[in-house]
């Protein structure tokens, strides 16, 4: 256990997270792009200012520009997710290579995205004053910070009462703890609702589904590869089957 | 293939964390990296830029809108 294996690691991470952006980019191709579509005829209906030339054509944007986005997206969760299973790791109880992989992808997932994405979701193009972009990034950021900060305390707590409460009630106490402080961070931070008088309901809900559905592939992904390529770091074991070497 | 059978395996593996001093140089370097790339994704030439004009923006315009950031 030395810094080679935190590289390694983190190499391994970030290849898996580019293997995980690869397979989120063909799903935001085949469900994402028709709502985002949707969404800009929507706009071009609408807007009385839209209509100069475009820097970027709409076919580059949803093959190359949607692949570069995810990919280096990937790698870059890839690598913030290896770091943290490497500290993770004989951490957070008795969980080998591929558990711990998969709960970091689930905190990840859920702690990065999903809790963030219920106060501020995903807008398509149209929902969104271009003047307000500051404060909405700025929102946005602020409840991921608190997210995770929440999810990392949760996680203390978790093992602070497990001595004495056991691990389900513990696990139990400290999961209420958590809804209970996201649900008070979201009724005080200040709504992020600007969607435009007539945007269509349904556009605006598959939109939504679909950066879920980005997202969960991605984490997934990211998880199950990453599981895979930690294990064979961490518990490299020789081929005990002989069925196995026998076939081969 | 004779020794291939040979090494005894721990019935019981207990992980071994990686030691924080070993860590820690990565994770502030390649974090802080990671956090550039997750910007230049998610923020640049929205709600702050730095560098100028709107190609970075249009370029991943779609990816941004449906990873969840605030694109414009």
């Amino acid at each position: 256990m030395n810094s080679v294996t935190v590289r390694t690691l983190l190499v391994r991470g970030m290849l898996a997270g580019l293997g995980a952006g690869v397979l989120a980019f063909v799903f935001a191709y085949l469900v994402g792009e028709g709502p985002v579509n949707a969404a800009i005829a929507f706009e071009e209906a609408n807007s009385h200012e839209h209509g100069g030339e475009e820097l970027v054509s709409r076919s580059l944007q949803s093959t190359a520009g949607l692949a570069t986005g995810l990919l280096v997206f990937g790698v870059a969760i890839g690598g913030i997710a290896a770091l943290a299973f490497c500290f993770a790791l004989g951490r957070i109880g008795r969980f080998g290579a591929r558990a711990t992989a998969a709960l970091t992808a689930l905190a990840g997932f859920l702690l990065l995205y999903l809790v963030p994405i219920l106060k501020y979701p995903a807008n398509p193009p149209a929902v969104g004053d271009p003047d307000t972009i500051g404060k909405r990034t700025l929102l946005f950021v602020l409840m991921i910070a608190l997210s995770v900060l929440l999810g990392i305390a949760t996680v203390l707590l978790g093992r602070r009462l497990a001595p004495a409460w056991g691990n389900w009630n513990a696990s139990i106490a400290a999961g209420t703890a958590f809804v209970t402080m996201v649900a008070v961070a979201m009724a005080v931070l200040p709504s992020g609702d600007n969607t435009p008088k007539g945007f269509p309901a349904t556009d605006l809900w598959e939109f939504r589904t679909a950066s879920i559905g980005i997202q969960a592939v991605l984490w997934a992904a990211f998880g199950l590869l990453f599981g895979f390529l930690a294990e064979r770091v961490l518990e490299p074991r020789p081929a005990r089957s002989p069925a196995s070497t026998v076939a081969a | 293939m004779a020794q291939s059978t040979a090494a005894p395996m721990p019935t019981i593996q207990t992980v071994t964390p990686l030691p924080l001093r070993t860590l820690a140089p990565w994770a502030v370097f390649f974090g802080v990296l990671m956090l550039v790339l997750l910007y230049f994704v998610g923020a640049e030439q929205g709600a702050t830029a730095v560098l100028s004009g709107e190609g970075v923006h249009e370029w991943v315009h779609d990816s941004r809108h449906l990873l969840g950031f605030p694109c414009h």
